[in-house]
């Protein structure tokens, strides 16, 4: 298991090189030369140059590449050049918002899909099966994108429950944060939710159907308590783990739901970056996002070994 | 046990969003169409800055309605009589955010820092500007290399923004992470893509015209987005409105709408020699296709249906209001039957072209909606989208027949129509190059009397609108506002800037 | 086929897995209703211009943004366009981009998975650490720079959701071959000397299919939705010809004034998607009822 565990360690440092490589390929082999876009409407070909030379634009490809590296390697992700703040500073400001939202999206999946899950599971084969099936599968099979807006006319043009826009950071007024929050967060949590549905109700099929749980059907226990104290405990240990590794879908479809809904989060500073040439931002925060992915998914791969004492031994 | 729990924070939640609503009264929530780049003047280079720095940064000049130049923090000025030396008298008893006073060295440091330090975008602003001399303690001089008119019009934009040499010089390039000017309002924080927050400067020079306490900007890029935002009363003022909300606006009583013709310009540019591309196609080629191309369009229709009707038909660099406007070379009417006659005249009665259009919504409109115009007279247009920053890379490439462009525009005409029509210039996308309007558009520039420069600028239009046509200027946009009824003292610029003076909530 | 040997009654042969597999699928009421919405969106795709009551590029300057009527069905959008007909036509591209999309992915997904998994080795290693680095982007930002790389246009669009797509397959495929690798009919065939390409191809590969071709559906669903996505950011296919992606990244600004040029779409997007996730959940169940 340790043996195991050191290998996966070992893992991530080629994986990261190759992240790295990827996105600065794909950054760099962008068309259109990013120093006019980031020199503004005139083009002054004095800008123009010292942004080449800042840039380092007329190197080649690798030496870029290893200038980037370089710094990265000291702590250094470079610096947006539209708004001349340093990466590291932007990764501070927006993590913990994009975690906050993503957070809130796993607790709403869970909410939605542990029960779909549970219901379809013990209901199998009936309308209700269906129905759960139906209703996870609709956060599968609408556009994120499309979801919010049609929620932003609802909820706030048209209600005015909830605010259609903007993010207050929950220290400074939790209520407003919330308030702000739920609607992306429900939007984005609804396609995992269907992933998690699915997955419970297999889990939950599969241990209502063993032994020890006919047994305390036997003893005469509580329907309700066999399901909730028996089954699910044993269901639910791959179904957490499933959260660490749906951390990817969930950064993929924070990315339009934030500009949707405005959120000052990683995905709309992403998308941005991208449009604006703004190199360095698209590379340093991918790159951490990317780094999480991993950590996460070794976390996952430990939780699922310690929680499995059957794996455990075979391992 | 779940569903209880449930309950409360959803109260919550309604109470939060009712509770803003009560909350400063003299705070007006700005909602901007994006976020702005750095708020460093002398590197900053969106519009939409601009609009953040109409309440931060004073500058040495201002524009009125009509585009005349009145004083800001100079309260005059006066042209030696070789037109080469400009002396500018500045306002007494200004002080910047810092404390720091406003006087003739402050005003030189700030003319040097947007000519000299490194990646300033103000540089070629201020080009004919060799030195500056501090006359004395409140006033100073311009020295220039030539006579240049656009010069006031330039020192009422960034290029004549005032930033405290105290907070410059202790930031270096990271000013713009704080900056300190002399606007009415001083800066408080910015979270990037999310807010920027300004408070009222209790020591304005002017602080009878400022009645409000805070503004607060926030960035909202989808249009639908921040109308849903001021209509669920989250924002106060929103800019850049869709044409296609005004109607719903106007039933609307909560809510005001104001707009104004810009000083820029939609319209499309055609590769006449920026590279061999010009020469391989027949719009490229021949002056009677590219006319014929003109005639074959219905701009009022273009502006009915790309538009909404929120624009104002144009055929030069300058709206048809504008003082500059040639009034010798008027818009012409739609002729298909003359654009067919040219074409035959040229021997290419079904030219084959391809419209580099940006992936911008309103980009994208007009060239459909051209293309199905000029299809009438026998043009065969194939509409290439491109991603706005590569297309601009093309168009600087010269790798485009023709390309939907729109220029944000400039309080002096010369903003509209020298960088794109000179030899040679960062603009000229579309290549023209040609000895007799180089001469034309370099006299516009060194001559002072307004109605000597109209006789030129007549001359310009007679060239490039009625002959040559490098670029086929459609119309002017209309800025559009939105605003709850709540704010009263706005008055709309054609720069489309938001200027804070008079604004007030009541 | 019987297998009759003379003089013997012949004797009924046993369904393949995969006419098993099949013979679930029937059964199943929800599948067999989304794999008929599935064909009747093909249909559509394939009859559109029999189908279709207008041209989906006719613009008309005097019935802009036109509510729903008897001449345009589904009313018209914001330059004059019936969205029925546009409806109609996008079909063909909603579809192209799914299916084109994900056989990109399983085209370069399936043989390189097969490899790594086959020859394991450094080989395996290089491949999975390459994977493990797509997969730890957000599948969307790569989606976008490959689009905005390309340039903005259909075929862009799905090449760069094809390749996006591809990591998961190349992982599936993995998986599954290490699964079959060590069975006793694999080691029967090295055993009697059938060349490695000749193992993987007959007898690897046909037992990876079924998890892929639940995988290619779900995959068709998700590209679906991708192209949306990136038309909604501008990179996907360009207009004037209809995709339901674009059709509804113009519509979002006019939710106010003409919601219908938004409605059809996104219905359409919807039943499509849900259809192929249905379908595709279907035919796990059929392959491996275990899992059910």
């Amino acid at each position: 298991m340790l043996n195991h565990l050191l290998q996966r360690l070992a893992q991530i440092v080629p994986t990261l090189f190759f992240v790295s490589i990827l996105i600065f390929g794909l950054q760099q082999l962008l068309p259109g030369d990013p120093a006019m876009i980031l020199a503004g409407e005139e083009r002054d070909p004095t800008v123009i140059a010292h942004l080449h030379e800042k840039l380092h634009l007329d190197e080649p490809l690798p030496v870029r590449y290893l200038y980037w590296v370089g710094g990265v390697l000291r702590g250094d992700l470079g610096e947006s050049v539209r708004i001349q703040k340093p990466v590291r500073e932007l990764v501070a400001e927006k993590l913990p918002v994009t975690i906050e939202l993503a957070a809130l999206a796993m607790l709403i999946a869970l909410a939605i899909g542990v029960s779909a899950g549970i219901v379809s599971a013990v209901a199998k084969g009936t309308v209700w099966d269906y129905a759960a099936n139906v209703f996870a599968l609709w956060g599968l099979s609408t556009p994120n994108f499309w979801l919010g807006i049609m929620l932003i006319l609802l909820f706030s043009v048209t209600l005015g429950w909830l605010p259609a826009s903007g993010y207050v950071s929950p220290f400074e007024d939790l209520k407003a944060n919330l308030a702000a929050m739920i609607m992306p967060a429900f939007v984005l949590g609804n396609a995992i939710a269907a992933v998690l549905m699915r997955h419970t109700r297999s889990a939950m099929l599969q241990v209502l159907s063993t032994d020890y749980v006919r047994t305390a059907r036997a003893k005469g226990l509580d329907e309700r308590v066999v399901i909730l104290k028996h089954a699910l405990r044993n269901a639910l240990t791959p179904v957490i783990t499933l959260g660490a590794l749906e951390f990817g879908t969930l950064l993929s479809g924070a990315v339009l739901t934030e500009q949707v809904f405005t959120i000052p989060g990683f995905g709309k500073l992403i998308v941005d970056a991208v449009f604006n040439r703004d190199y360095a931002v698209v590379q340093g925060v991918v790159l951490c996002t990317a780094t999480a992915y991993i950590v996460l998914n070794l976390l996952a791969d430990i939780a699922y070994y310690l929680v499995n004492p059957r794996l455990r031994d075979s391992a | 046990m779940l569903r209880k729990s449930c309950l409360v924070p959803l109260a919550a939640a309604i109470i939060a969003a009712v509770a803003p609503l009560c909350a400063s009264a003299q705070t007006l929530r700005f909602g901007l169409a994006e976020d702005p780049d750095v708020l460093d003047p002398t590197l900053a280079r969106t519009f939409v800055g601009r609009i953040v720095f109409a309440a931060l940064c004073d500058k040495l000049f201002d524009i009125d309605e009509k585009l005349n130049i009145v004083p800001q923090l100079a309260t005059s000025y006066e042209w030696s009589a070789d037109h080469k030396a400009l002396t500018i008298k500045l306002r007494q008893g200004v002080t910047f955010h810092d404390g720091e006073k406003f006087d003739a060295a402050a005003a030189k440091f700030n003319i040097e820092r947007h000519k000299n330090m490194a990646g300033s975008n103000r540089r070629g602003e201020l080009a004919p500007v060799a030195s500056v001399d501090v006359v004395d303690e409140s006033t100073i001089r311009l020295n220039l290399s030539a006579p240049f008119a656009p010069l006031l019009a330039q020192l009422a934009d960034r290029a004549g923004m005032m930033v405290s040499p105290k907070a410059a010089q202790a930031e270096g390039d990271k000013f713009g992470a704080k900056p300190v000017c002399s606007g009415p309002f001083r800066f408080v924080e910015r979270v990037a893509q999310d807010r920027i927050v300004l408070e009222r400067y209790p020591n304005y020079w002017n602080k009878g015209e400022i009645h409000l306490d805070k503004i607060i900007y926030l960035p909202i890029v989808d249009s639908t987005v921040r109308l849903a935002n001021l209509k669920s009363g989250q924002l106060d003022f929103i800019e850049r409105v869709a044409p296609s909300d005004i109607p719903g606006l106007k039933t609307d009583a909560r809510f005001k709408i104001a707009r104004i013709t810009e000083i820029g310009y939609q319209g499309i540019t055609i590769n006449v020699g920026k590279s061999d591309l010009a020469q391989k196609n027949p719009l490229g080629k021949d002056p009677r296709v590219r006319e014929a191309f003109e005639l074959a369009l219905d701009r009022d229709g273009i502006v009915q249906v790309a538009m909404d009707g929120e624009a104002t038909v144009g055929n030069q660099w300058v709206a048809p209001s504008n003082p500059f406007y040639a009034k010798n070379v008027p818009i012409p009417k739609r002729d298909v039957a003359r654009a067919k006659a040219l074409l035959a005249e040229a021997g290419v009665p079904n030219p084959s072209i391809t419209l580099m259009t940006p992936t911008t919504s309103d980009a994208q409109k007009i060239a459909q909606v051209v293309q199905a115009m000029v299809k009438e007279a026998g043009f065969d247009v194939k509409i290439q989208s491109t991603e706005f920053s590569t297309s601009l890379d093309m168009a600087d490439k010269g790798q485009f027949e023709a390309y939907v462009l729109a220029w944000s525009g400039r309080a002096d005409p010369d903003g509209n129509i020298f960088s794109f029509a000179a030899c040679k210039q960062p603009l000229d996308y579309s290549g023209i190059c040609k000895p007799e309007l180089d001469e034309l558009l370099n006299r516009s520039r060194t001559t002072l009397d307004t109605a000597e420069r109209k006789k030129i600028y007549e001359q310009i239009a007679t060239i490039l609108i009625a002959k040559d046509r490098p670029d086929i200027y459609l119309f002017h946009r209309h800025w559009l506002w939105a605003y709850s009824t709540k704010v009263s003292g706005f008055r709309p610029f054609p720069d489309g800037l938001v200027r804070v003076q008079g604004l007030k909530l009541n | 086929m019987t297998t009759a040997l003379a003089g013997t009654t012949p004797i009924p042969r046993e369904l393949s897995p995969g006419e098993r597999a099949l013979r679930r699928l029937a059964r199943r009421r929800g599948a067999m209703i989304a794999l008929g919405v599935v064909v009747f969106f093909v249909l559509l795709a394939l009859l559109a211009a029999q189908i279709a009551p207008d041209d989906p590029l006719a613009t008309s300057w005097s019935a802009v943004r036109k509510p729903p009527s008897a001449a345009h069905w589904f009313g018209t959008d914001e330059i004059g366009r019936d969205v029925l007909s546009r409806v109609i036509f996008g079909t063909r591209a909603s579809l192209l981009a799914g299916v084109v999309s994900v056989s990109i992915a399983l085209a370069l997904g399936v043989p390189i998975g097969l490899t790594a998994g086959y020859v394991g080795g450094w080989v395996d290693g290089l491949i999975s650490r390459m994977t493990d680095a797509m997969l730890a982007c957000p599948f969307l930002i790569l989606a976008i720079a490959l689009a905005a790389f390309l340039g903005p246009s259909l075929t862009n669009a799905m090449i760069a959701i094809g390749i996006s797509a591809t990591p998961v397959f190349i992982r599936l495929t993995r998986a599954q071959v290490l699964h079959v690798k060590v069975e006793d009919y694999v080691e029967a065939a090295r055993a009697v000397g059938n060349s490695h390409l000749r193992i993987a191809l007959r007898h690897v590969l046909p037992n990876v299919v079924p998890p892929l071709i639940v995988q290619a559906t779900l995959a068709i669903a998700a590209a679906v939705i991708a192209e949306a996505a990136l038309s909604f950011l501008g990179l996907g296919q360009q207009p004037p010809a209809p995709s339901w992606g674009s059709m509804l990244n113009t519509a979002k600004n006019y939710i106010d004034n003409a919601p219908w040029m938004a409605v059809w779409p996104g219905l359409s997007i919807f039943l499509l998607v849900l259809s192929f996730n249905l379908l595709g959940d279907g035919l796990r169940d059929a392959f491996d009822p275990k899992s059910t």
